[in-house]
């Protein structure tokens, strides 16, 4: 295989991994800070003792998270240099000020966190986790920043073929990242509120620890549901600013290959044929797809055939057709992932409205526990949509995957990172998976009250022989 | 006045500093987890001597990066690409490394931490010599073409002789450093045993340093360029030397620990002197060097960077001397996270 191929699977791999943890940083971080806000505000221990549980799983996930990251800040220069030379004025400034800004913020008090439980005062110590989950929104609104100049680059001029940034305040208001960040971070909340969701539906059906799990779990649901239809809403404005800054992206997810009739019909299933260029068996809603694409029901939107011509006039010859099969059926497991949580997490903010959270729900914590899958299978298919369905183009309009690969670095190279990258990430994934499954084991108190405690008269004590 | 580009590489050659001056004794003490703690209990008073600090320390490598792809993407793509392999291993060693530290006592069995010990070690030996050895080519020169592609041969081009001087040095400098910073942060046996080792280990560091000096002088030609200045640079980091192993002697951890921190800002300022004003040197014809002016962003580009910069440093400072005047008392079994 060439250099080429080598880079774009070792850059969708890695980075495929590393965003597994950086939305349950974001989402676990922020659904902690709302528990020790809890604890502070309403002095309950349980709070507390439900920030250092969850707080465990938040570590566990966050080493990854960071390690992971530096691979990706590094990767832009390893592997894609002439990338990096073409934009690295316009996309550089983004990363600097993720690092300064949100790397700094959320390392240190992390440190502060973990370590400061006895030598920081309650509300000092809540406000360093508020930090944290500060930090990780801003330091996705950097990269977001910049993933956004790639998908519509705006706020900068050509000189000597490379991009100048010459409006940083258009780079930072691009269209693009104003509906990319908050779909981003609802969905990294909505990662958030899935896995407590599910760990607590576990621990429901154990019957262990009922009241602190029952807790967990209706946070989890409030900000389940709330971030849930957030992202569906935003996605929706999505769609109608995809149709008019990347319609060949548009056209692509749904499998669109001649403009569509007016009004035009949203495609729920299709055998595509990429070779001629046609869906050999489709199931279609009418009037679906105009509504995506200008909230009424009516209006064609371009086929990529059309599109195809279109930019064979404005770029020159080439294939401006993405993967259509991918970026189709990633965009339709999204939706449906994203769609099954919002029922769900509306139908446990049910049951613990009406304080049905112990009776007879099994099939539903079950359905819960399996749950915590869908947020993940969303997220990845989100952005393999979002970045397979930009292809051919690394920044859209202006230079292409193939001309972005790094020219000094050769194919045995890559194999040799892509190996043991992938390796050491395979490894990574397992350990951590053990973990968590063995700290959810555990569950919150059984450490402390072995430790420290064998009175049952005694707080935790009492609570360990409950539970 | 400085220009905005010099500003840039005085940036970034404070961030550079600031990791080694904090990451430095991080990796010193990861080392010393291997070298010097005796029992698995000396080990986590190491690892926690760190605890609060090591990620934040990091941090100071990555702005170093994004400040290089920002303000010199030419920098960043020529040398990140070039010295591709050695950032594959400099990354492979921090990853296990950072994962090491949380893992390391999630599990209490012998060959759980044992992995994670051996990962902790070479994870914070391979990163100071990597980026020496990186440090060394970059004055020394490398095969960069006229357009500005840097295609080196790992061994010769990147490992070689005065290279891996450089690696070694900064790898006893940071083992040093992390001895001093041990003594200031661990009590008891192994507080003097840290003293000990690190006034050991001042000889062959002062023969390390000597050693690259000397191989400077015949494999770079930075003392043709700015001789004057670096002497002055020289003497700095050899009196900071002298006094380092002195004030040790005397069991002025404080002081001593300050001063291997002024070796190492000493060794920093060094390079990035002998650089000035290049960024790369380019060992086919000096024509085809990386500079401060053809490497860099437009001149928009560093003036918004340098406002965000310069706002937010303070800041940053501010918060992270807070963290360590909050964990300013010696770690002691009781309070171990790690």
């Amino acid at each position: 295989m060439d250099v080429l191929m080598l880079s774009r699977i070792q850059y969708a791999a890695t980075t495929i991994f590393h965003f597994f943890f950086v939305p349950v940083s974001i989402g676990l971080a922020f659904l902690i800070a709302i528990m020790e806000t809890m604890y502070v505000v309403k002095g309950k221990e349980e709070y507390k003792d439900m920030a250092k549980f969850w707080g465990k799983l938040f570590l566990i996930n966050f080493a990854i998270g960071v390690v992971t990251g530096i691979l990706q800040e590094f990767q832009f220069g390893m592997n894609w240099s002439d990338y990096s030379r073409f934009v690295g004025d316009v996309f550089g400034a983004p990363l600097a000020v993720e690092a300064l800004l949100a790397f700094f913020l959320e390392s240190t008090f992390i440190g502060l966190w973990i370590f400061g439980w006895d030598r920081l005062s309650k509300k000092v110590h809540m406000i360093c986790i508020w930090l944290v989950a500060i930090g990780t929104v801003m330091s996705a609104f950097w990269i977001l920043a910049a993933n956004s100049f790639m998908q519509r680059p705006v706020g900068f001029t050509m000189n000597n073929g490379r991009a100048e940034m010459n409006d940083f305040l258009a780079l930072i208001t691009n269209g693009q990242l104003l509906l990319e960040f908050p779909h981003t971070i609802l969905a990294a909340f909505l990662t958030g509120a899935f896995l407590i969701g599910g760990v607590s539906a576990y621990k429901l059906l154990k019957k262990q620890n009922v009241s602190f799990f029952k807790k967990s779990f209706t946070i989890a649901m409030i900000v389940g549901v709330v971030s849930s239809i957030g992202v569906a809403l935003v996605g929706h404005q999505q769609a109608q600013y995809l149709v008019k800054t990347q319609p060949m992206k548009m056209a692509a997810s749904e499998a669109l290959w001649e403009t569509s009739p007016d009004p035009a019909p949203w495609t729920v299933a299709a055998f595509i044929d990429t070779k001629n260029q046609k869906n050999t068996g489709e199931i279609q809603i009418p009037y679906m797809l105009s509504f995506l694409s200008y909230s009424k029901f009516s209006g064609d939107v371009k086929g990529m055939k059309e599109l195809q011509a279109e930019y064979e006039q404005k770029y020159g010859p080439g294939d401006y057709i993405p993967p259509v099969r991918t970026t189709f059926w990633s965009f339709r497991f999204m939706v449906a992932a994203g769609s099954l949580m919002i029922l769900f997490s509306m139908y446990g903010v049910y049951l613990a409205a009406r304080k049905k959270l112990e009776n007879r729900n099994k099939w539903f914590y079950r359905i819960m526990l399996f749950s915590i899958s869908l947020p993940f299978i969303a997220n990845t298919t989100g952005w393999i949509m979002t970045e397979i369905g930009r292809q051919p183009w690394t920044v859209f309009g202006l230079m292409t995957t193939a001309d972005s690969v790094s020219p000094s670095v050769t194919s045995g190279q890559v194999l040799f990172s892509l190996i043991v990258f992938v390796g050491a990430y395979a490894i990574l994934g397992g350990v951590m998976v053990y973990l968590f499954v063995r700290t959810i084991k555990k569950g919150p108190y059984e450490v402390k009250a072995v430790e420290e405690s064998h009175d049952p008269f005694d707080k935790e004590g009492y609570r360990h022989a409950i539970s | 006045m400085l220009s905005l580009n010099e500003l840039w590489f005085l940036l970034i050659a404070v961030l550079f500093t600031g990791f080694f001056f904090l990451e430095g004794f991080d990796f010193g003490i990861g080392m010393s987890t291997g070298i010097l703690a005796k029992t698995d209990n000396e080990r986590r008073l190491l690892i926690n001597s760190i605890g609060p600090f090591w990620d934040g320390n990091e941090v100071w490598l990555l702005t170093a990066g994004g400040a290089m792809f920002a303000a010199f993407p030419n920098w960043y793509a020529t040398l990140f690409s070039g010295f591709y392999t050695p950032l594959v291993l400099l990354l492979l060693a921090l990853i296990g490394r950072g994962v090491a530290f949380e893992y390391r006592g999630k599990v209490q069995k012998e060959s759980w931490k044992k992995t994670w010990d051996i990962l902790i070690f070479t994870g914070s030996l391979l990163p100071p010599l990597l980026l020496g050895v990186v440090f060394s080519d970059l004055i020394q020169g490398l095969p960069i073409d006229q357009a500005m592609e840097m295609k080196a041969s790992f061994f010769g081009d990147i490992v070689n002789v005065y290279s891996v001087v450089g690696g070694l040095t900064m790898v006893m400098l940071c083992l040093v450093h992390g001895l001093l910073f041990a003594t200031l942060r661990v009590s008891g046996d192994l507080h003097d045993r840290a003293r000990k080792m690190a006034r050991n280990l001042m000889v062959p560091l002062a023969v390390l340093v000597v050693a690259f000096l000397t191989l400077t002088y015949f494999n770079t030609n930075v003392f043709e360029v700015r001789g004057g200045i670096l002497a002055a640079v020289i003497v700095v980091m050899i009196a900071a030397l002298a006094l380092a192993a002195m004030f040790s002697g005397k069991k002025r951890d404080g002081w001593a620990f300050g001063m291997t921190g002024v070796v190492i800002a000493a060794t920093i300022a060094f390079f990035f002197i002998g650089l000035f004003p290049n960024v790369m040197i380019s060992s086919i014809d000096t024509a085809f060097n990386l500079t401060i002016t053809n490497a860099a962003s437009g001149h928009y580009s560093l003036k918004v960077m340098t406002i965000v910069a310069l706002s937010l440093l303070p800041f940053v400072l501010g918060y992270q001397i807070w963290s360590y005047f909050v964990f300013h008392k010696r770690v002691n079994e009781k309070h171990l996270e790690y």
